[in-house]
C-alpha cells in the first residue's frame, strides 16, 4: 500500500441514539485511499455507505455521531478539527458530490450565481476571477460555458449533475467524495459521466471516493473496490480481483444479480430475503440469514475481517487456519 | 416462436397511437409529442419489454394502454375491439380488469393509511363480483402467496410501511392478478429496488407468465433486465418505436444505432475492462415540436442526408425484426444484410 | 396519518429504519400522551367539555336568576361573588361554558366540512371545476372577515346562537379550503390513486376513502384552527352586544360586566373571569393545535424519537 495515504479511516463506528438506543450504521471501518485512486463503495439500502461517506466529510448530524475511530486526511484529524479549520480544507482540499446533486440547486438563481456563492464562501472575492474559474470548470465537463446564465431547470439531469461535479471541481481539491451521482440519470448519460469523471482523474490527479449500489458501474472505473453490508466491510480488494473471484458469498451473490446483455441467457437467483433491520441484526454474521454457504459457527461467531493477498473478507470461510477463534 | 404467438391474433395491437401534451402558457403553445405512431402487438403468454430512456415515452405508452390518458389519435385494439368504442361502465371495467397495471415507486404506490388488505379487497370486491364477501379474504391470501408473500395471511393486515420495496412491488403484483388478468402493464416495477432484489421480481414474472399465463409488458431503461425476461423486445426513442423484434435477435445484431448506443452504454461487470470514448453524453430527446427527419440523426453516427427530411418508419430488416432507419433500411435492400 | 406525512418522497439511500409496528389508533394516544403540549391542551379541553355537557352538576343554580344580593365578593356561597344584577357569577360561568363549547364545535365541524368538500375536490377534480372553486374561495378569503362578520351580525339583529355560527363559518372556511387544497393537489400524482383510477374505482370513492385519509391530521389541525378562531370571534361578537345578550355565555357576560362598568368599579371577577375562561380555552385549543403539528410532522419534533427511513430493499 502507499506510504503516504491521503484519506485514512480506522476503525470508524457511527451511531444513531434514538431513545430505544443506539443503531449501528457504520461499525469498525478502516480504509485507505492514496493520492489519485479511485475507490469504489458498493452495498445496498440500509448497509451505511452514505453514512460512512457523510462522517467521512464531516457531514453528520445529530442523531448521528461518530463513536468511534478516527478519520485521518492529509494528516488533519477530521473528527476533533475545529470547525473553522474544517472549512479551510472543505472544497478546497476535499469536495463532496451529493446523491441527486441535480435536485441540490437552488433552483432560482442561475448556475454562476450559485458557483459564485461557492467560491466566494471559500474565500475567493474577485469577480472576474469567479466568471473565469467557472467558465473553466464547466468546460472541463463539458458544458457550453454560455449556461453559466442559465437557470437549473433550463439544463438536462445529465448536465445539472455535471455542473455539480464542476462546482466540487473549482478549487482542484486533492480528494472529490461521490454519493451515487449517476442515480437518477439514464444509461448513457450515466455512462458518459463516468468516463467524464475518469477522464478529470486523469487529468488533475485527484482521489476519488465513489459510492453506489450498481456495482456493475464502478467496475471499469474505480482501482478497489469496498463492499459494505450491514454497516460493515464485507469484503475489500483491487476491483478485478473482487469481480473475477469474489470471496464473499454477499459479493458472489451481488455479481450473480446483474442479468448480462452479452453472453449466454441463464436464469439468475440473486440474493433471498432482504437487508437487515440494523435495529435487529442477526447474532454472529449478519449476511448469514441470507447466505448460501453458511456454516454452524456463522450463527454465533462474528467474523472479522481477514487478510488473504490483496483482500480483505468477512466470512469465517476464509478464516485462516493459524488465527485461533473462540 | 414469437410469430407462432401473434397469429393466433395478438391480445392487443395499437395502431399509430399517438399521444400529445400541450404545454407552454398563452403565450408560447408548444406541443409536447409524448407518443407518435406507436405500433406495437402483444401475444398471449408473452413478455414485451419497452425499453428506452427518460423522455422516450414508454411511461406515456403505458397509461395510454392502462386508459389513464386518452390517445390523441390512433387506435387501442384488446382482443379485436377498440377499446374507445368502451362506452359503458361495465365494459370500461372489464377492459381494466383485463389490463391492470403495476406502477415503478414503491413507497407511494400503496396508500399509507390503509393495511395492505385495503386494496386487495377493494380490487376483487370491483373485478370478481362473483365471489362473496367470506370468500374475498381468501382470495386475496392466495394471490398474496401466489407472488411469494407467505403467510398471505399475515401479510394482509400489515401496513405498507411495515413491508420491505420489494414486497410491496410484490403487493402491485397480487394486486394485479387478483383480477385474474390477461395482461400487466408493468411500469419500471423494479427500477427502485436494490439490485439483488430485482432478479427476485423479475424471475416472479416469468412465473407469472408461465403459470398464470398473462402477458406482460414490461416496461423499463434497463436493457439487461429486458434481455432477461422478455421474449420480445421494442427500443422506443423519442416518442416513437424505433427498433422491435424478438429479444434475443435485436440484442445480438441491433440494425438501430440507437440500440446499439444504449447496448455500448450498458456497463458490465462481467465483461473485459473496454471505455472506448464515447461523445455521446446522453442529452434527451427533442419531443417538442419537432422538425421532420429522425429524431436521432444529431446523435447519431451514421446519420445520412435523409435523416433530415423524411421521418423513418419501421420496416423489416431480419426475420420477425424491425427498425427505423433508413441507413438500416437501404443496407437490407441493397443486400448487404439481409434478413437470414 | 402520523407516521407518513414525512414520507413525502423517497428517502435517503441508506440511512437505518426504526419500522414501527403499532396501528394508528394506539400511536396517536401514545403521542398525545408523551406531548406536554398535547397533554395539557386535551386536559383543558375535556375539563370544558364536561362542563359543557353537565353544567348542572356543577353550579345546580339558575345562572340568570336575579336572587341574590348584589356586588357581593367570592364567598363559599358564590365563588365567584354576584353580579350588579344579583346573578351568581360562578353560575354563570359554569353555564356560559356551554354556548362557548357548543359554539366552537358547530363551527368546527361546519366550517372543517365545508373547507373539505370545496378545497379537495377543487384539487382532485382540476379543470375548470378547480378554476371555479379557487375563485370562490380567494372571494371569500379576501375578504376582511371582522367588519363582515359586524355586519352580518348587525344586519341580523335577533342575533343567537345559530346566527353567530352561520357568520363564522361562512367567514371562517376559505383558509382551510386552501390549505387542504394544496396539500391535495401535491397527492394527487401518487401512484396510488392512479393506482385507484387505473382499477376502475369512481372519483368520489377516491376521494372520500383514498384522499381523505391521507389527511386526517390536517383535517383535523383545520378543525382546531376553526374552532380556535370561532370561540375568540364569537366572544368578540357577543361582547359587542352582536349576539343575544340574554343568553348566558362568556361574552355576553363580559357585555353586561362592560355595561355596568365593573373593572372600574372594583368587581374585577365580573369582568375577568369569562375573559379568562375564554383565553384557557383558546389556549387549550391552540396548544391541541402545535401538538398535532408536531405528531404529524416529525420534522417538528424535539430531538427525541428517530425516524429516519431507508430506500427499497
Amino acid at each position: 500500500m502507499s506510504d503516504a495515504a491521503l484519506l485514512e479511516v480506522d476503525g470508524l463506528t457511527v451511531d444513531y441514539l434514538t431513545s430505544e438506543g443506539a443503531i449501528r450504521a457504520v461499525s469498525d471501518v478502516s480504509l485507505r485511499v492514496g493520492p489519485g485512486e479511485f475507490l469504489g463503495i458498493v452495498g445496498e439500502s440500509g448497509c451505511g455507505k452514505s453514512t460512512l461517506l457523510f462522517a467521512i466529510a464531516q457531514l453528520l448530524t445529530p442523531p448521528a455521531a461518530i463513536t468511534a475511530g478516527s478519520v485521518d486526511f492529509k494528516g488533519h484529524d477530521m473528527v476533533t478539527l475545529s470547525g473553522r479549520a474544517l472549512r479551510e480544507l472543505r472544497w478546497r482540499d476535499f469536495s463532496v458530490v451529493m446523491q441527486s446533486a441535480m435536485n441540490a440547486l437552488n433552483p432560482v438563481l442561475t448556475i454562476e450565481a450559485q458557483f459564485a456563492d461557492v467560491m466566494r464562501a471559500h474565500g475567493m472575492g474577485d469577480r472576474v476571477a469567479i466568471r473565469k474559474r467557472s467558465e473553466e470548470v464547466l468546460e472541463l465537463v463539458g458544458i457550453d460555458p454560455v449556461h453559466l446564465d442559465s437557470y437549473p431547470h433550463q439544463l438536462s439531469g445529465g448536465m445539472r449533475q455535471r455542473s455539480m461535479i464542476a462546482m466540487a471541481m473549482v478549487f482542484t481539491p486533492d480528494l472529490v467524495i461521490m454519493d451515487e451521482p449517476t442515480s437518477a440519470l439514464d444509461v448513457v448519460a450515466q455512462r458518459s459521466l463516468m468516463v467524464q469523471v475518469k477522464e478529470l482523474q486523469r487529468q488533475f490527479g485527484f482521489a476519488i471516493v465513489f459510492v453506489t449500489h450498481d456495482m456493475s458501474l464502478v467496475s471499469h472505473f474505480s482501482d478497489r473496490l469496498i463492499v459494505m453490508y450491514a454497516g460493515q466491510v464485507a469484503e475489500a480488494g483491487p476491483t478485478r480481483r473482487v469481480f473475477d473471484q469474489p470471496l464473499h458469498p454477499y459479493s458472489q451473490g451481488l455479481l450473480e444479480a446483474f442479468p448480462s446483455v452479452r453472453g449466454p441467457r441463464r436464469e439468475l437467483l440473486g440474493i433471498p430475503g432482504s437487508p437487515p433491520d440494523l435495529a435487529k441484526l442477526p447474532p454472529g454474521c449478519a449476511f448469514q440469514p441470507r447466505c448460501g454457504q453458511a456454516m454452524p459457527a456463522c450463527t454465533t461467531v462474528d467474523p472479522e475481517l481477514y487478510q488473504i493477498d490483496e483482500t480483505a473478507v468477512r466470512c469465517l470461510r476464509h478464516q485462516p487456519a493459524e488465527v485461533a477463534h473462540v | 416462436m414469437s410469430e407462432r404467438l401473434l397469429e393466433a391474433g395478438p391480445l392487443l395491437e395499437t395502431h399509430a397511437l399517438t399521444r400529445h401534451f400541450r404545454i407552454g402558457n398563452a403565450l408560447s403553445r408548444k406541443t409536447l409529442h409524448a407518443v407518435d405512431d406507436v405500433d406495437l402487438k402483444i401475444g398471449r403468454r408473452e413478455i414485451v419489454a419497452l425499453v428506452g430512456e427518460s423522455g422516450s415515452g414508454k411511461s406515456t405508452v403505458a397509461r395510454l394502454l392502462a386508459m389513464v390518458y386518452r390517445p390523441t389519435s390512433g387506435q387501442i385494439v384488446f382482443e379485436g375491439r377498440s377499446i374507445d368504442t368502451l362506452r359503458r361502465r361495465a365494459d370500461v371495467l372489464a377492459y381494466r380488469r383485463a389490463v391492470p397495471m403495476v406502477f415503478q415507486d414503491p413507497f407511494s404506490s400503496l396508500n399509507p393509511s390503509y393495511p395492505i388488505s385495503h386494496g386487495l379487497l377493494r380490487t376483487i370486491a370491483l373485478h370478481r363480483p362473483e365471489l362473496h364477501r367470506a370468500r374475498r379474504r381468501q382470495a386475496a391470501v392466495e394471490v398474496l402467496e401466489q407472488v411469494g408473500l407467505v403467510p398471505g395471511e399475515t401479510v394482509l393486515d400489515r401496513y405498507p410501511h411495515e413491508l420491505s420495496g420489494g414486497q410491496r412491488q410484490r403487493v402491485g403484483f397480487a394486486q394485479a392478478l387478483a383480477m385474474r388478468p390477461k395482461l400487466i402493464v408493468a411500469d419500471e416495477p423494479v427500477s427502485m429496488l436494490d439490485v439483488s432484489i430485482r432478479i427476485g421480481l423479475l424471475n416472479l414474472m416469468a412465473t407469472l407468465r408461465a403459470e398464470a399465463g398473462v402477458s406482460i409488458l414490461y416496461i423499463t431503461h434497463d436493457i439487461a433486465s429486458a434481455r432477461y425476461v422478455s421474449d420480445r423486445i421494442a427500443v422506443m426513442y423519442a416518442g416513437h418505436i424505433v427498433e422491435i423484434g424478438p429479444t434475443e435477435s435485436v440484442l445480438a445484431d441491433p440494425r438501430h444505432p440507437y440500440t446499439q448506443l444504449l447496448l455500448d452504454a450498458v456497463p458490465d461487470p462481467r465483461a473485459p475492462l473496454g471505455v472506448s470514448s464515447d461523445s455521446d453524453i446522453g442529452e434527451p430527446p427533442r419531443v417538442v415540436d419537432p422538425e421532420p427527419g429522425c429524431r436521432f440523426r444529431w446523435r447519431c453516427p451514421v446519420a445520412i442526408d435523409r435523416c433530415a427530411t423524411v421521418d423513418p418508419i419501421l420496416a423489416t430488416v431480419g426475420p420477425g425484426q424491425e427498425a427505423a432507419c433508413h441507413v438500416a433500411q437501404q443496407a437490407v435492400a441493397s443486400g448487404d444484410r439481409g434478413p437470414r | 396519518m402520523t407516521l407518513h406525512l414525512a414520507v413525502d418522497r423517497p428517502p435517503a439511500d441508506d440511512l437505518p429504519v426504526l419500522v414501527g409496528r403499532r396501528g394508528y389508533r394506539s400511536t396517536l394516544l401514545s403521542a398525545v400522551l408523551s406531548n406536554r403540549k398535547a397533554t395539557v391542551g386535551a386536559v383543558l379541553t375535556l375539563i370544558f367539555t364536561v362542563v359543557a355537557i353537565v353544567p348542572s352538576l356543577i353550579a345546580p343554580d339558575d345562572p340568570n336568576a336575579e336572587v341574590f344580593n348584589r356586588f357581593l365578593g367570592a364567598s363559599r356561597h358564590h365563588l365567584l361573588g354576584t353580579t350588579a344584577y344579583g346573578q351568581d357569577i360562578f353560575s354563570q360561568v359554569i353555564w356560559g361554558t356551554r354556548q362557548s363549547m357548543l359554539i366552537a364545535a358547530l363551527v368546527g365541524v361546519l366550517s372543517t366540512v365545508l373547507s373539505v368538500l370545496i378545497g379537495v375536490s377543487s384539487a382532485y377534480l382540476g379543470g375548470v371545476a378547480d378554476d371555479v372553486l379557487s375563485v370562490i374561495t380567494d372571494v371569500f378569503l379576501v375578504i376582511p372577515t371582522f367588519p363582515l362578520v359586524i355586519v352580518l351580525a348587525a344586519y341580523e339583529r335577533n342575533g343567537g346562537l345559530w346566527m353567530i355560527v352561520a357568520v363564522l363559518v361562512v367567514t371562517g372556511w376559505s383558509y382551510g379550503a386552501r390549505q387542504l387544497r394544496s396539500q391535495t393537489m401535491s397527492l394527487r400524482n401518487r401512484d396510488f390513486l392512479e393506482s385507484a383510477r387505473v382499477r376502475g374505482e369512481r372519483s368520489l370513492y377516491i376521494i372520500v376513502r383514498e384522499v381523505l385519509p391521507t389527511m386526517t391530521s390536517l383535517i383535523v389541525a383545520n378543525f382546531l384552527g376553526a374552532a380556535l378562531y370561532a370561540v375568540l370571534a364569537a366572544a368578540g361578537l357577543q361582547f359587542v352586544g352582536l349576539g343575544d345578550v340574554n343568553t348566558v355565555s362568556w361574552g355576553s357576560m363580559l357585555y353586561w360586566a362592560q355595561n355596568n362598568e365593573a373593572l372600574q368599579t372594583g368587581q374585577y371577577l365580573w369582568a375577568l373571569v369569562p375573559g379568562i375562561c375564554i383565553a384557557l380555552l383558546g389556549a387549550a385549543l391552540a396548544l391541541l393545535n402545535y401538538a398535532f403539528d408536531e405528531i404529524s410532522n416529525p420534522a417538528l419534533r424535539p430531538q427525541r424519537r428517530i425516524r429516519v427511513r431507508r430506500r427499497a430493499a
